[in-house]
């Protein structure tokens, strides 16, 4: 079977600022459907520029990209706007949530740019499933600043689910979380991966990177390691753990 | 179907920004609300001094006795004044393109009448009086040739005169006493107000010019003689015509008269009106443009917030040209709104204007289409443009604007 994503000696320079700065220098990556892939790297070492670009959010500066067989890189600005659209779900490092605009209207944004058309009621129990989906459906009317950190990175999940994407891309989606909260999420995707979604996420964290099934690693815009993990984590499990550990550390203190 | 979507998200971002919605129609509301009220007030000013040129009559020459062109005012006018009966009667036989002539004397004299008393203004007139100044009678009927050359007794009267001595009405018949002589109503004239120099006309008794002449002022001369030329176009020629008359009549004396007409009359009073409607103006334009101010800054603040907003729908799949409808849409919401509130703030003040100083409101359609759309172009521009750059932009750039 074609790879989701397959990228070939990939180029992306920065030429904005006084001396250009060469963010990922030559990475080729195939990705196949229902893969879980974390991908690793020391700060500026290109992670989120190589996101941008598998999400069809900016352009490389050289090499080709097949999503699906087809090549972005020959595609127009409405074009990638569909695609980005229909296959892609993006989840930024900082949310990106409109502000003043409840869960349910953020998750339903993508549904307003799709090229099917959805009555108003098909698009609330549509965006009321993705909420459901990230455990936030009793949170469905409140305001991004009435949410907590972790509650708003699940409405962005939520947001990047809306479309039933292929493809879901996730930038740090647990860079602000505390361990519990991020072991939570991680327990999203284990589940969305295991209903066929393809997930690609930026972590630095290597236990986190360890709920993963492939592991890539990143240095200097090159990929340097690219390996699958052994044991993965489960995060049912490791939830339970962190709970009973959670309630020794209560008895002890008690 | 992406339309009806891109309205209801246009919906959603004025409701998220009840303030900033609030401040940019404000800002329109105010421009427009400004410029209609001024102007509106200007013209009614305007069309107020009008209708009191209007009320001096239609084409009215008038001749006053001394001269201003020769040794200024010799003699003052009425009291020696060199015009006679006979002059009259020389320019309403000789003079073409003339409608009427009246023969004038002025008095002020003490009215009695039902055991009241009014000072008022005596006047000796001729029957084309009513038809020079355009002055229509009420009830009853002008006297007539036969009253003048029969120097009869008979008298019209205008408003407040009628009110000032017959607080009941029926004025028409009885009888009032000038200087002790009786004289019978026979028509009472039409209200008409305050001329443009603040005198209410209506305080008048208007009699036969040769009743007033020998019964009233005891004098042989006119003060002044009215005449009605037959069109604004022959004014002037008539104007010349009677100056040449008048001269002949004179024999190689001295001018002692000045012949003036209605519109050099009216001149001085029109020419304060109108700088009022240019100060209107100018007040008018720069609310115009403080308004546009207030949209300018509201629209050019949110322009990061914004710029993210357009960038964050890019991200998840709009197209540029979605995002652009939408912020039209919201500018056209805004700027009808705001136009429609203006419109009725704007009228609503001409309307209490109008109410205190009784002048006639015009509001000027030209004044509400400038105005509405100064301010849709203003709220446009600044709502449009800033928004059609981000529309432009790879998503990623426009999430991290700053
Ligand atoms: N818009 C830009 N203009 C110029 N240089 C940029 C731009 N965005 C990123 N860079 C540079 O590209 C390199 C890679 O940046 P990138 O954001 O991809 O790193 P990262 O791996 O995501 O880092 P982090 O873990 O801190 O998020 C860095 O050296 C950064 O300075
Ligand atoms: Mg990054």
């Amino acid at each position: 079977m074609a790879p989701v994503v397959k990228i070939e000696e990939i180029h992306k320079i920065y030429d904005s600022g006084e001396i250009p700065v060469h963010a990922v220098r030559g990475v080729s990556l195939e990705i196949h459907r229902g893969e879980f892939v974390a991908l690793m790297g020391a700060s500026g070492s290109g992670k989120s520029t190589l996101m941008n670009l598998l999400g069809c959010l900016d352009r490389p500066t050289r090499g080709r990209y097949l999503l699906d067989d087809t090549d972005v890189s020959q595609l127009d600005r409405n074009e990638l706007a569909d695609i980005r659209n229909q296959k892609i779900g993006f989840v930024f490092q900082g949310f990106n949530l409109l502000a003043r605009t409840t869960a349910l209207e953020n998750t339903e944004l993508p549904m307003m740019y799709g090229q099917r058309h959805h009555s108003s009621r098909e698009m609330r129990q549509r965006a009321l499933h993705s909420l459901e989906i990230v455990g936030l459906s009793d949170r469905a009317d409140h305001f991004p600043n009435q949410l907590s950190g972790g509650q708003q990175q699940r409405v962005a999940i939520a947001r990047a689910l809306a479309n039933e994407p292929e493809i879901l891309l996730a930038d740090e989606p647990t860079g602000n979380l505390d361990s519990k909260t991020s072991v939570e999420v991680m327990g999203v995707f284990q589940k969305l991966n295991g209903q066929g979604i393809t997930i690609v996420m930026v972590t630095h964290e290597l236990d986190i990177a360890r709920y993963c099934k492939r592991n890539l690693i990143l240095r200097d815009g090159r990929l340097v390691r690219d390996e699958l993990v052994q044991d993965c984590l489960q995060a049912d499990e490791e939830m339970r753990k962190l709970r009973e550990a959670e309630a020794a550390a209560k008895l002890t203190s008690a | 179907m992406r339309v009806i979507n891109t309205i209801k998200v246009a919906l959603r971002a004025l409701r998220r920004n009840t303030m900033r919605s609030i401040l940019t129609a404000l800002g329109i509301i105010i421009g427009v609300g400004a410029v209609i009220a001024m102007v509106s007030i200007g013209n009614g000013a305007k069309a107020q001094v009008e209708a009191q040129v209007a009320s001096l009559g239609e084409n009215v020459i008038t001749v006053f006795p001394g001269s201003f062109t020769a040794g200024g005012m010799r003699g003052g006018w009425g009291s020696m004044s060199t015009l006679t009966v006979d002059d009259s009667e020389a320019i309403r036989r000789e003079t073409v393109n003339v409608l009427g002539v009246s023969p004038e004397m002025r008095d002020r004299a003490q009215v009695l009448a039902n055991g009241l008393n009014w000072n008022t203004q005596i006047m000796g007139e001729s029957p084309d009086y009513s038809t020079i100044r355009s002055w229509p009678i009420a009830s009853g009927a002008m006297f007539t040739d036969q009253d003048v050359r029969s120097v009869a007794k008979v008298a019209v009267i205008g408003k407040t005169v009628a009110d000032q001595l017959f607080p009941d009405g029926e004025e028409l018949g009885q009888t009032i006493r000038i200087r002790n002589i009786p004289f019978k109503i026979v028509g009472i004239l039409a209200a008409k107000g305050f001329n443009l120099f603040g005198q209410d006309q209506d305080d008048t008794v208007v009699i036969p010019y040769t009743s007033h002449m020998k019964r009233i002022a005891r004098r042989p001369n006119i003060n002044s003689i009215l005449v009605q030329a037959a069109s604004a176009k022959t004014i002037e020629k008539v104007q010349q015509d009677i100056t040449d008359l008048l001269m002949q009549r004179r024999k190689g004396r001295e001018q002692d008269f000045t012949v003036r007409n209605q519109v050099e009359l009216a001149q001085a009073a029109t020419a304060t009106s109108e700088t009022m409607t240019v100060l209107l103006s100018a007040i008018a334009g720069v609310s115009l443009v403080v308004g546009g101010i207030g949209i300018m800054n509201i629209m050019l603040v949110s322009v990061t917030e914004r710029t993210r907003e357009i960038g964050i729908r890019l991200a998840v799949g709009a197209h540029g040209r979605d995002v652009l409808l939408q912020f039209l849409i919201e500018a056209v919401i805004l700027s009808s709104l705001g136009g429609i509130i203006g419109i009725a703030l704007g009228v609503g003040f001409s309307e209490l204007v109008s109410l205190k100083t009784g002048w006639p409101i015009l509001v000027s359609p030209t004044s509400v289409v400038v105005a509405v759309a100064f301010s849709a172009v203003v709220g446009v521009f600044f709502g449009f443009y800033p928004a059609r750059k981000a529309a432009q932009l790879d998503p990623i750039e426009a999430l991290r604007y700053e």
